[in-house]
C-alpha cells in the first residue's frame, strides 16, 4: 500500500495497532510514525509480539490485527529465516533472489559478499556453509538493496562478534544516508546514533 | 543497478526454479520412475494379453500421469516456506500473479513436460496403437499443464500445514476429473479413428482458463498460508 500523498519524510506510519493471540492481548494502541534517518529498536520480553509487530508492519500479516499501517517507501525485510537455498551458491542466491528488488550486477554481488566476509565462498553450494554464513548471505542484501526502510528481525542472531561490528557499521552508513532502520534485538545496539526504543508493553516510543 | 523489470524478475524466478530442480535429479526422476513402475505392473495385474492392455492403455496412461502429478504438486512451495524465501516473494514489489505462474511453469517443465515427452515409450510398453501416440503426447502436454496449475492452488493452500498430502488430494482431485475425461477421451478418439481436435481444443480451453484464474488463487492461497 504505497501512498504518495504523504510527506516524503515519513516512511511508515501505523496507528492504533493491536494484536491478540490465543485470547491474550500481545499489544495494543501502538502508534508509530517512522521518518527518514531514524533508528528504532522494538523492545519487549520473549513472546511480547516483537516479530508479530514487525510482520504486520512489513505487510506479511494482513489479517487478525486491529489498526492501520501505511507504507510509503520500498522496504527490505529480513526475517528469522535466511531465505538461502542450500542447492544454490551464495552468488546465485543473491542474483536470483525472490525479493525481486532489481537486477544486480555480478560485481555488485561480489562486493556485497566480500563485505560480509564470504569472499572465496561465492561459488560453494550453500548447504556446505554454516548457519552463521547463511545469515551472512542474507545480510549481504543490506549492501545491495536501495530500499530506504529496513525491517530487521533479530539481525545479530548467529553472527560472530566481527560480523556484529560490521553490521552496525553498515546500519550507521544507511542511517547517515537518510535511511530508516527498525529492528528487534535482545542485544544492546552499539551504534553511535540516536536510538529510539519502542516498548511493546507500554506502547511508548522514547 | 537497474530498476527491476517484471519480465526479468519472472525469468530469474524460472531459472532459479529450474536450476533447483535440475540439481536434485532424484526428485526429477521420481515421477518418471513412478510412471514406468505402474505401467510395468499393469500387465502383471491385468494379464499380458496385448488386446486387453491396448484397450485399457489410454485410461491407464492418463490415470498414472494424473497420480504422478499429484505426487509432485504439493512440493512446489514447501521448501520456500521452510527457508523463508516465500515471505520474501510475497514482499517483492512485483506482481505475485506472474511469480506464481513462473513457479508453476517451472514445475510443469520438470514434471508434466518430461512426462509428455516420455509418454510414447510408456505407450509402446502397453501396446497402444502407434496412431494414437501423437494424440497421447499432445493431450498429456496440454493436460498436465492444467493439472500443474490446479495442483499449485492446492499446494499454496496447504503449504503451511504439516501434513497437507491427503488434504491436497481432496481439494484438487475434483478439478482433475474433467482433464482426465477429455485427456483419455482424446486418445480413445484417436484409437477409434475419430478426430482428436475437439478434445484437444477443450483441453486447451481448460488451460487458458486455468492460466487466467489459477495464479490468482495461488497468490491468495500463499498470502493466507504465510499469515500465521
Amino acid at each position: 500500500m504505497v501512498n504518495d500523498s504523504a510527506p516524503v519524510a515519513v516512511v511508515l506510519s501505523a496507528s492504533e495497532l493491536g494484536l491478540e493471540r490465543g485470547g491474550r492481548e500481545l499489544f495494543s494502541g501502538i502508534n508509530l510514525q517512522l521518518t527518514r534517518g531514524q533508528l528504532v529498536q522494538i523492545e519487549g520480553p520473549n513472546g511480547a509480539g516483537k516479530t508479530s509487530l514487525l510482520r504486520i508492519l512489513a505487510g506479511l500479516s494482513r489479517y487478525g490485527f486491529t489498526g492501520q499501517v501505511e507504507r510509503h517507501v520500498p522496504q527490505l525485510f529480513l526475517g528469522h529465516q535466511s531465505a538461502v537455498k542450500g542447492l544454490l551458491t551464495p552468488r546465485e542466491n543473491l542474483a536470483w533472489h525472490v525479493a525481486g528488488e532489481s537486477s544486480f550486477t555480478a560485481a555488485a554481488i561480489d562486493a556485497a559478499l566480500a563485505a560480509v566476509e564470504l569472499y572465496g565462498y561465492e561459488d560453494v553450494p550453500s548447504h556446505a556453509l554454516s548457519a552463521g554464513q547463511h545469515r551472512r548471505v542474507n545480510l549481504a542484501r543490506l549492501y545491495l538493496s536501495q530500499a530506504p526502510l529496513w525491517l530487521l528481525d533479530e539481525p545479530f542472531t548467529a553472527i560472530d562478534r566481527g560480523g556484529v561490528v560490521a553490521l552496525e557499521a553498515r546500519m550507521l552508513a544507511h542511517l547517515e544516508q537518510g535511511g530508516t532502520v527498525l529492528l528487534t534485538s535482545h542485544q544492546p545496539v552499539a551504534v553511535a546514533y540516536p536510538l529510539l526504543r519502542l516498548d511493546l508493553t507500554t506502547g511508548q516510543l522514547q | 543497478m537497474k530498476p527491476a523489470s517484471t519480465a526479468a524478475f519472472c525469468f530469474r524466478l524460472l531459472r532459479r526454479q529450474l536450476v533447483l530442480g535440475l540439481r536434485r535429479p532424484v526428485e526429477l526422476g521420481n515421477p518418471l520412475l513412478f510412471f514406468a513402475m505402474v505401467v510395468a505392473l499393469f500387465p502383471l495385474g491385468l494379464g499380458p494379453a496385448p488386446d486387453t492392455l491396448a484397450s485399457f492403455a489410454p485410461g491407464i496412461l492418463w490415470i498414472v500421469a494424473l497420480l504422478s502429478n499429484l505426487l509432485t504438486s504439493d512440493a512446489v512451495f514447501r521448501s520456500d516456506l521452510e527457508d523463508g524465501s516465500l515471505e520474501q516473494l510475497l514482499l517483492a514489489p512485483q506482481p505475485l500473479y506472474l511469480a506464481a505462474l513462473s513457479y508453476v511453469f517451472a514445475q510443469w517443465l520438470l514434471t508434466g513436460f518430461l512426462l509428455g515427452l516420455a509418454s510414447p515409450v510408456f505407450a509402446l510398453m502397453l501396446g497402444l496403437a502407434p496412431a494414437a501416440i501423437p494424440a497421447l503426447a499432445a493431450s498429456l502436454l496440454l493436460g498436465t499443464a492444467v493439472l500443474s496449475l490446479v495442483g499449485g492452488i492446492g499446494a499454496a493452500l496447504t503449504v503451511g500445514l504439516k501434513r497437507g498430502g491427503m488434504l491436497i488430494s481432496l481439494l484438487i482431485l475434483p478439478f482433475y476429473m474433467p482433464v482426465l475425461i477429455f485427456g483419455s477421451g482424446a486418445v480413445q478418439a484417436a484409437l477409434n479413428g475419430n478426430p482428436t481436435g475437439p478434445f484437444l481444443a477443450i483441453l486447451a480451453a481448460f488451460l487458458c482458463l486455468s492460466i487466467a484464474l489459477a495464479p490468482m488463487a495461488i497468490a491468495a492461497g500463499l498470502r493466507i498460508s504465510i499469515d500465521t
